[in-house]
């Protein structure tokens, strides 16, 4: 029995893949941000959201991955700008060769600001890099602020965490302060911003973040 | 559950070393950090069964775990990041940042050596 050292990543093809995404991005001058939460922590409200504050022809696009159904693309295809269901029939994340092949109908050039909408899971996204210049972890309050220390990974690998469902805090056992102390231990890097979706708290502090991110100067 | 498609990845590469060595692969190592994100027990479960019955068997995930380590910004010290304590152990900084534990790589593979064809690709190899 002879050994063969044999030093490289499990997921090199997915790495390898992004990659080539991300230098894609970059030539082109695409914004990449990567949304990860468990399911029902508001994604999709959150896009909803961001494309209607956007004006009428800006280049963004959006791909929202989900297990089965594009309720999601109906939902975010209102806004006017294109937006691709990724349906995973099973799988529990994307993985870049799915943002590949959804990408591939589509001007590479023509796209300013791509959001990435995973497949609801606080587990398996994590692992697979989409090429994205960013991450965003959403967290909504009723969830409980313990998440970060149970989902370390994931939270680890944000840039951004934004905490959701800020109107639900009169009615939910969620401390806040908590909340940022675990984000801060797992990732003391990452920026936290306070969104609500139903009464737009937060939404413009959040509109900032993605606009610095792109190098756009902030709305006033 | 992505640990199907982790435990499919691997057997793609062990496909790919065996095709390489013209040999049986008997062992795969892998390092796993502990935020790599992935379950080791429910890996090993569909790792199995992935193998089972098939031309790869008999072949063994040979599995090392390794802790979440930080490094001190101040002092450089390195330590094991326990109970999400991030604070640096020897003098008290909090910044500090992760130096290990979100692998997932393989590490080394055993092939079966009953070619001598293959034994002398591995020592160009080692060249």
């Amino acid at each position: 029995m002879t050994r063969v050292p044999l030093e490289r990543k499990v997921l090199n093809e997915n790495d390898r893949l992004a990659a080539d995404l991300r230098q894609g991005f970059q030539r082109h001058g695409t914004l990449c941000v990567n949304l990860i939460s468990s399911p029902g922590s508001g994604k999709t409200m959150l896009l909803e959201r961001t494309l209607e504050s956007f004006e009428p022809g800006r280049r963004i696009a959006v791909l929202t991955g989900d297990i089965q159904t594009d309720n999601d693309a109906q939902r975010l295809a209102r806004y006017g700008f294109p937006v691709r269901q990724i349906s995973t029939g099973g799988a529990c994340h994307l993985d870049a060769r799915m943002v590949t092949t959804a990408l591939a109908e589509w001007q590479p050039d023509a796209i300013d600001l791509l959001l990435i909408e995973n497949v609801g899971n606080l587990v398996c996204p994590t692992s697979y890099d989409l090429g994205e210049e960013a991450r965003v972890v959403v967290l909504s309050v009723t969830e409980g602020e313990d998440k970060p220390l149970k989902y370390p990974a994931t939270f680890h690998s944000a840039d951004l965490v934004v905490l959701n469902k800020v109107d639900l805090l009169p009615y939910v056992p969620f401390r806040m302060d908590l909340a940022r102390e675990y984000i801060r231990r797992v990732q003391p890097k990452a920026a936290i911003v306070e969104v609500s979706c139903t009464s737009g708290a937060g939404l413009d502090t959040w509109r900032q973040w993605l606009d610095a991110l792109a190098g756009v100067a902030p709305a006033v | 559950m992505h640990e199907m498609s982790i435990a499919s990845s691997m057997l793609e590469a062990v496909r790919a070393e065996a095709a390489r060595h013209n040999a049986h692969v008997l062992a795969l190592g892998v390092k796993m950090g502990a935020l790599s994100g992935v379950d080791s027990e429910s890996l090993r479960f569909c790792f199995d069964a992935l193998v089972q019955d098939t031309d790869l068997a008999p072949l063994s995930l040979e599995i090392e775990h390794l802790p979440w380590r930080n490094r001190c910004h101040q002092c450089a010290h390195e330590f094991n990041v326990e109970e999400y304590r991030t604070e640096c152990p020897r003098c008290g900084s909090a910044e500090t940042e992760m130096a290990s534990g979100q692998e997932l790589e393989f590490t080394y593979m055993e092939i079966e050596d009953n070619d001598p064809c293959t034994s002398r690709a591995q020592s160009l190899e080692r060249k």
